[in-house]
């Protein structure tokens, strides 16, 4: 009764399946491609998305990194390269220059990605414009339509009440000037990264079997007013306390004993391999 | 000030698995395969049901992997299922060529046929049993060879295998139902094609069929108690086995007797009669329509609840959520609504610092007067 | 009158029904009322043709099931037309049916060319969101990007209408009926556009209400020379705002003319009885 999986779990049909609604996103950038999401070896809304994209995608020659929340070691991301490294056998790595593949929750890298490297994103929800209206029967017609004065609407509301845009992550934007897409739940601090990005960004929701993409050298414009634009999180005055890095996106922790709030960089592999060039220079200078 | 958010996840997943193992085996019990496929019938039902699997071995075998977690199980067949290709379509099975073990209806005493109440806990009394405790396997066999020996005498009598035909064709010949040609037409796979709004009734009672038993009993509740508009009287439930065929993939003989038959299943079967408002020749008319609801094995609950919801989303009605099919349909699976809530228990640093942000520089706005 | 009409509406047809060979014949049908008794079609819009000049005010006035207030839905693109041609005089749909745009096309319409106030102000507000953003709404669906402009004009617009600029981010629902109506009317008019469409506007108001109503739409008109479109069962509104009127029955025109003359000399029978229950 003992079966063996096959190379990257799925049939060479199901891969396939899922990379025909890949091209078709690429091709109508920001545009949702409905599939027939996979049920997979982890729980729907753990990543089977970014999974299934990965999944299609790997090759032999592959080298796979996987993130969630920024961090290389989080126990999901250790159970998704788990997964993929047991039914393909291709080597994993934290850098991000070295990977092939990034498949990542809610982050993207900090050092810029190149023309030979897809991120692969995992997405809860996929609809930006879930909230102006629950029935997916009139958010696809909203699409079609362009008419995305509802998502614009919820902003300006938040303006009034506020006096500023309340989003926190997933700030919605415009791809390619005619879809609003959700960014998967990404910091604001990511969006200007998918702007012209030279990597090949994919989206995909498994539970709300959605695949998206930005295709590389794309605009992507967050929505913002012009007296009221689009800002990212603040960490002015702040920087890593590990390896000073500034301009990154920062983790807030509370020293359980001083009870002081410090700084640290959220994503892990970039804070490392800053420490160890530090070190290299720090033992070179030494040597001279 | 060492201290790195997040690192060890290798060897938490490590720890944890093998937790996870201790607890299955620390009762220094095994329990077999083949005692939950004789004792625990509902539940391999169950699950095959709500997996949308028919395999009775798999299915007592997530159960003993899963520690009798119903979700769990349910969610491992699913997995294992996503690895199978998918080769053929069975023909059209005739519910009428079921061997019937049970069969009741509503809304006549006397159907043509008959009733046939069969293994049923309706009529039990729900007073925990404990001699059960101290269950012995002589007694047991005893009693079965008894009972055994009492079902040869009644067979000595009734030697035909009987079939029986559908309370409603009974209605069908008094002209309370409509006849509709039958739709043969290949289903819309709902796991090879994601639903798309507005769907099909055969995406419809794909979806439903493998709703979480819970979520479907629970919809189904909600229309019959006052949320929904329907309210039927069930025509008829029959539980019993029914045999599968394919035709063969290359010959191009649509002939139904050389198809292959490939085994059979147990399911449930339920017709709901639903009175409901036609406009015939320019005339008010009532006349009933079908509620229909199947399961895999005997899971008389979902198919009654199944039935209701069928006859909702065939008539939308914008006031309750059951009638939505939207809501109705994007709700109700196992796999999708446990992962979904289960994920809450991510790690949601990013996100919650992105809105820690954004809270803080609301307030750092009013402070200052900005606004 | 030798101007070009702002908007020409010819042969409008809407039926509620498949029809059947008893009535799908315009020239021989008889139908009861507006009501095919052999199939139950029902001819709601028959063959309605009329012009709307810039600036002035056209009453459409008749009893319930008269048609009128499903041909403004039909207008403003709420519910399908089965047939019939609408041309707007307007550069960017110049010479086109408008009726067989795309919907894309038609929320165009809708966001710039069009105005319309519900007699329900259920239909035309959101009612959880606040009432400066109702009337940011329409201006952000044409491209307003600016939120201090859209805000100024918000509130210059709740002005006009006397909503007390305090209450502008308060929800429409906690308003009064005739403070909700008077929302709808701001949203209306925050575009600009040349065609404003009024369905029952006062129905349902208090009689003091109503009159403020009234008096403010026809302020409206005043300042801004809009053209519209207004459609009661009460004749008293009409009198009171429109120009030119024309009287539905049953789904059909039958009469029309200055609104004085009508109120004068009433032609048909049943505006003669319509007037007649005025005084």
């Amino acid at each position: 009764m003992k079966t063996k999986t096959h190379f990257a779990f799925f049939d060479e049909g199901s891969k396939k399946e899922i990379r025909r609604a890949t091209l078709k996103a690429v091709a109508i950038p920001g545009y949702q491609v409905p599939f027939a999401s996979r049920e997979m070896p982890i729980a729907r809304g753990w990543g089977t998305g970014g999974l299934q994209l990965t999944l299609s995608l790997i090759g032999k020659n592959d080298v796979l990194k996987v993130i969630d929340q920024g961090a290389d070691e989080s126990v999901n991301a250790v159970s998704i390269k788990k997964l993929v490294q047991h039914t393909t056998g291709v080597p994993l790595t934290e850098s991000t220059t070295d990977a092939t593949i990034i498949q990542s929750r809610h982050r993207i890298p900090e050092l810029p990605l190149k023309s030979d490297q897809i991120l692969v994103l995992q997405v809860p929800n996929p609809e930006p414009l879930r909230k102006v209206d629950a029935r997916e029967y009139m958010t696809k017609r909203m699409h079609a339509e362009d008419d995305y004065s509802g998502a614009w609407l919820i902003l300006f509301e938040q303006i009034m009440r506020y006096g500023k845009m309340t989003t926190g992550a997933a700030h919605p934007v415009y791809v390619n000037g005619r879809y609003v897409m959700a960014p998967s739940p990404i910091p604001r601090f990511d969006n200007p990264k998918m702007h012209q990005s030279e990597a090949l960004i994919l989206l995909g929701a498994g539970r709300e079997k959605k695949i998206y993409a930005v295709p590389p050298y794309t605009n992507v414009e967050s929505l913002g007013f012009e007296d009221y634009p689009f800002t990212v999180e603040s960490f002015e005055g702040e920087q890593c306390h590990l390896c000073g890095a500034t301009e990154v996106f920062l983790d807030e922790l509370i020293d359980p004993d001083s009870c002081e709030r410090t700084y640290q960089c959220n994503d892990t592999s970039h804070c490392i391999e800053r420490l160890n060039s530090k070190e290299a220079e720090e033992v070179e200078k030494s040597y001279a | 000030m060492g201290y790195v958010a997040v690192k060890g996840g290798t060897k938490a997943i490590e720890a944890s698995i093998e937790r996870l193992k201790y607890e299955r085996l620390k009762g220094e019990e095994v329990l077999e395969i083949k005692t939950i496929l004789a004792t625990m019938r509902s539940l391999v039902d169950q699950v095959m049901s709500e997996a949308s699997l028919y395999a009775p071995f798999l299915a007592a075998l997530a159960i003993k992997q899963a520690g009798g977690s119903m979700e769990e199980a349910v969610f491992l067949m699913r997995a294992h299922r996503s690895t199978l290709p998918r080769h053929y379509y069975s023909l059209p099975v005739d519910t009428e060529s079921m061997f019937v073990e049970r069969r009741v209806s509503a809304s006549f005493k006397d159907i043509p046929g008959g009733q046939l109440l069969g293994a049923t806990n309706d009529y039990t009394h729900r007073l925990l049993d404990f001699e059960l405790i101290e269950e012995n396997t002589d007694a047991n066999h005893q009693w079965l060879r008894d009972y055994e020996a009492k079902l040869a005498a009644n067979m000595a009598q009734e030697q035909e295998i009987q079939y029986f035909p559908k309370v409603v064709d009974y209605l069908r010949a008094e002209g309370l139902f409509d006849y509709y040609p039958e739709d043969n037409d290949p289903p819309k796979d709902v796991t090879k094609e994601s639903i798309q709004f507005p769907t099909t009734r055969s995406e419809r009672l794909q979806v439903l069929t493998r709703g979480q038993t819970g979520a479907v009993t629970a919809l189904g509740y909600a229309s019959l108690r006052g949320y929904g508009q329907v309210h039927p009287t069930i025509g008829e439930v029959r539980v019993g086995n029914v045999p599968i065929h394919v035709q063969h993939p290359y010959e191009n003989n649509n002939d139904e007797e050389n198809a292959f038959y490939i085994g059979e299943i147990k399911i449930t079967e339920v017709e709901s009669f639903v009175p409901v408002h036609v406009k015939k020749d320019n005339k008010e008319e009532l006349e009933f329509e079908i509620g229909y609801g199947i399961s895999y094995g005997q899971n008389e609950t979902k198919a009654i609840a199944m039935s209701i919801l069928d006859q909702c989303l065939e008539n939308p009605h914008g006031e309750f959520p059951t009638h939505d099919e939207e809501f109705v349909l994007l709700h109700i699976d196992s796999v999708e609504a446990t992962g979904f809530i289960s994920h809450l228990k991510l790690p949601h640093y990013v996100t919650f610092q992105s809105k820690l942000d954004s809270i803080r520089q609301v307030k750092k706005g009013a402070e200052t007067g900005e606004n | 009158m030798h101007e070009t009409p702002i908007l020409r509406v010819r042969n409008l047809e809407k039926q509620f029904g498949q029809g059947c060979p008893d009535c799908k014949d315009k020239e021989s049908r008889s139908l009861e009322k507006n009501y095919c008794s052999a199939c139950g079609t029902v001819y709601a819009v028959r063959d309605v043709s009329f012009d709307l000049f810039p600036g002035e005010v056209l009453g459409i006035v008749g009893e319930s099931g008269s048609g009128k207030s499903t041909m403004l839905q039909g207008l403003y693109f709420d519910a399908e037309i089965t047939g019939g041609e609408v041309y707007i005089d307007h550069p960017a749909v110049l010479d086109k049916n408008v009726l067989e745009l795309s919907s894309q096309q038609k929320r165009y319409i809708r966001n710039y060319l069009y105005g319309m106030v519900y007699q329900n102000p259920v239909h035309g507000l959101k009612m959880k969101f606040s009432s400066v953003g109702n009337i940011a709404e329409k201006m952000i669906a044409a491209g307003g990007r600016n939120v201090s402009s859209i805000e100024a004009r918000s509130k210059t617009l709740l002005e006009k209408v006397h909503i007390p600029l305090r209450r502008m981010k308060e929800e429409p629902r906690n308003f009064s009926g005739g403070m909700q109506q008077r929302v709808q009317i701001a949203k209306a008019l925050s575009n600009n556009p040349p065609i404003l469409f009024l369905d029952e506007v006062t129905t349902g108001l208090d009689l003091s209400v109503q009159a403020s109503v009234l008096d403010l739409i026809k302020q409206i008109q005043r300042d801004l020379h809009i053209s519209m479109i207004v459609v009661s069962h009460d004749l008293a509104v009409i009198r009171m705002l429109a120009d030119r009127s024309i009287v539905m029955l049953n789904g059909t025109i039958i009469e029309k003319g200055l609104t004085d003359q009508i109120l004068e000399d009433p032609q048909h029978e049943y505006t003669q009885q319509l007037v007649y229950s005025l005084l």
